[in-house]
């Protein structure tokens, strides 16, 4: 099983036309995802390869019956390109645009969380979401992942990802789904969301996790492994030694406390159990030990 | 983008903040200008994005305009926490009943407006927040409702700010939050916000954060750009509109993403080896962004050798490739070269490549592989 999309999930491109829109729609559907319309104000009845292009996404979905849609389009009108998703009845939005502002990003989600409860937005900048050998909405490279599973990825960081992916594929190991988070102030979906998830799927047997500095969601995420969560995991925080970042002032170091440093991040996922790793390829080298002591 | 105190206070104009009169001085004769006109007795402020300014010697009180020279030549020059003092603030002395804390910044985690406020402000807030954290009354605001004036007003009586101070307090609040929302600010910040001896309120400091990602929608930002490093690569850099920082270290390192440049800094610094800086160039970068990136490296005198570590997903790795070449046609690259590419058309971007491997351009099949091979040529140990 895969969390959160599958093969039956029909997918329209918003921003299809665009240079960007159409490379990855085009190259989510060589993958295999039912990539079944595309969305660009003006130039509804055209079509991209024979994907039939709309006015509007209520358009679209009519006509297509799509319950998923891939967001591409610039920042400016990527937060009414989410609503206008949702209004048309989409249940899961993923956006990969770059550069949104975060007052916009917070407006959206909690508008989201109003009067749209059961939509699932997966980022804003962040690369989407595969489930190898049955979907891939997004911008991730396709033949990095490997069919069968059993393990579920989940990252903050686009690039490392794709690293993820190809640490995993490379020593044999498959996965269930990989879900990119993004790494911006709001992202619709977060770590627990995806850990929720994998718990609940019998076809995810370990979790690779992927974080970085900044923010406190790998300390929720650590409570809520805590807690709630039985499958194995391993994950890696990069930036150990990154400089330090842009202190938020007062509000900030009052908020964060001392949360927020990779060694913060590190200790709260060991002390619950956590397989903590100093790099991507440690990070696939024990995911090996681990899948192999599953049997 | 961090704003300086003046600048700050300027953006609060827009938004009908009080704060006291005052203006801006490179010189002391222009700080003698300043004091006249807003006022005796004066403040002299040091200009400097670090905290901890007053303690630092960096704002005195002048009486008249012999004490204006006197401080304005000690704090121009002066170097506060390695930042050092090019302009200065003087404005009209307030008499000080009460000082407050207030501020308005994003609650990452739950993914609302956070407001706090408390009647404890001035230079230990820090303190006041780990040891006695009831003393600062937190107010989390959905963004789709906003903060409205009734809710101010609760709030000042919850944070138990003096009566005399409540109902402009209120209005101050409710009009710094339109400045976080409307003038997109990540944060917007004032420690602090005073009640006067005859019962005004108004700001006597400003910490503002803008969120660069909103400029394209506020073209009266771009007075407040320019740069505020002293570091000559970072200047380059900027200039390029490249996301880099400048760090120590010999091995130049091109990674594109945060998350992928932070994990390469990482794993230079495991195998043996030091970063000279992160770069990040971004998703969807360019021919022409690579090829300024390697020029930015090339420029960095302390580089022994260059590390491009790329995962193509919205990156395509041929235009990478084509940076590259672009930028070794352009510019003789001192150092040599060790390539890591991967993802989107990386098959595309390594045959463009190959005809131009030599001992000063290497390709390495991965992350660890690249990083070793870079740390060797710089001459660093290796594990």
């Amino acid at each position: 099983m895969s969390i959160f999309v599958d093969e039956r999930t029909k997918v329209v491109v918003q921003g299809l036309t665009g240079g960007q829109g159409r490379f990855h729609g085009l190259r989510n559907r060589d993958y295999g995802t039912q990539v079944v319309g595309g969305v660009t104000p003006g130039k509804g009845g055209s079509d991209v390869e024979g994907i039939p292009v709309f006015d509007t996404m209520t358009e679209a979905v009519e006509a297509t019956g799509a319950d998923a849609s891939f967001v591409v389009v610039p920042p400016r009108f990527a937060c009414d390109a989410i609503l206008e998703a949702a209004v048309a009845g989409i249940s899961f939005i993923v956006c990969i645009t770059e550069g949104i502002p975060a007052q916009d990003e917070a407006l959206t989600y909690n508008r989201l969380k109003r009067e749209f409860p059961q939509v699932r937005l997966l980022g804003p900048n962040c690369p989407g979401i595969i489930s190898p050998g049955k979907t891939n909405i997004g911008i991730t490279s396709g033949d990095i992942a490997m069919a069968g599973g059993p393990v579920g990825i989940v990252s903050r960081s686009g690039t490392l990802t794709y690293q993820a992916l190809y640490e995993l594929s490379q020593q044999g190991i498959g996965q269930t789904t990989c879900v990119g988070i993004g790494g911006d102030p709001v992202p619709g979906t977060n770590f627990i969301d995806c850990l929720e998830a994998f718990e609940a799927d019998p076809d995810t047997r370990a979790v690779m996790m992927i974080g970085e500095i900044g923010g406190s969601e790998e300390e929720r995420a650590a409570e809520f492994i805590g807690a709630h969560v039985t499958k194995p995991i391993v994950a890696y925080i990069a930036g150990v030694t990154a400089p330090p970042g842009r202190k938020m002032g007062h509000a900030g170091a009052i908020i964060s406390g001392s949360q927020g440093t990779a060694k913060a991040k590190m200790e709260a996922l060991e002390a619950v159990g956590v397989a903590v790793v100093a790099n991507p390829t440690e990070a696939g080298e024990r995911m090996v030990e681990v899948v192999r002591a599953l049997g | 983008m961090d704003l300086y105190e003046y600048q700050g206070k300027q953006y609060f104009h827009r938004f009908g903040i009080p704060t006291s009169p005052g203006g801006v001085a490179d010189t002391v004769e222009e700080a003698v200008v300043q004091a006249d006109e807003a006022g005796y007795p004066v403040v002299v402020k040091a200009q400097v994005k670090v905290g901890g300014r007053g303690k630092a010697g960096g704002i005195k009180l002048a009486n008249d305009p012999g004490e204006v020279r006197q401080h304005a030549g000690a704090i121009l020059g002066l170097d506060i926490k390695g930042h050092v003092v090019k302009r200065l603030w003087i404005e009209h002395a307030s008499d000080i009943a009460r000082e407050y804390y207030a501020s308005f910044t994003l609650d990452r985690p739950n993914k609302l407006h956070l407001g706090m406020l408390s009647k404890e402000g001035g230079v230990d807030i820090e303190e006041v927040a780990a040891t006695n954290p009831d003393a600062i009354a937190k107010l989390h605001i959905d963004p789709v409702e906003g903060l409205s004036q009734e809710a101010a007003h609760r709030w000042v009586a919850e944070a138990d700010l003096d009566e005399a101070a409540r109902d402009e307090a209120a209005t101050v609040l409710v009009r710094l939050y339109h400045c976080f929302v409307e003038g997109d600010c990540d944060l917007a910040e004032i420690n602090p916000l005073i009640l006067t001896t005859d019962g005004r309120v108004h700001a006597l400091d400003a910490k503002v954060t803008l969120d660069e990602n909103a400029a394209y929608r506020h073209p009266e930002w771009e007075e407040l750009a320019g740069t505020d490093t002293d570091d000559e690569r970072e200047k380059m850099a900027k200039e390029r509109g490249l996301n880099y920082i400048g760090l120590s270290g010999s091995v130049g390192i091109i990674a594109n993403g945060a998350g992928l440049a932070m994990s390469t800094l990482d794993v230079v610094t495991q195998v043996g080896g030091s970063a000279a800086n992160f770069l990040d160039i971004g998703g969807g970068a360019n021919a022409a962004i690579m090829a300024s990136a390697m020029e930015v490296i090339n420029a960095d005198p302390a580089v022994r050798s260059i590390f491009v570590n790329i995962f193509g997903g919205i990156t395509k790795v041929d235009e990478v490739a084509k940076g590259i070449i672009e930028a070794l046609e352009r510019v003789e690259i001192r150092s040599p070269i060790v390539l890591r590419l991967d993802g989107t058309n990386a098959v595309e971007g390594r045959a463009l490549l190959a005809p131009h491997l030599s001992d000063r351009l290497m390709a390495e099949s991965t992350m660890l592989g690249g990083a070793r091979r870079a740390v060797a040529l710089a001459g660093e140990a290796t594990q």
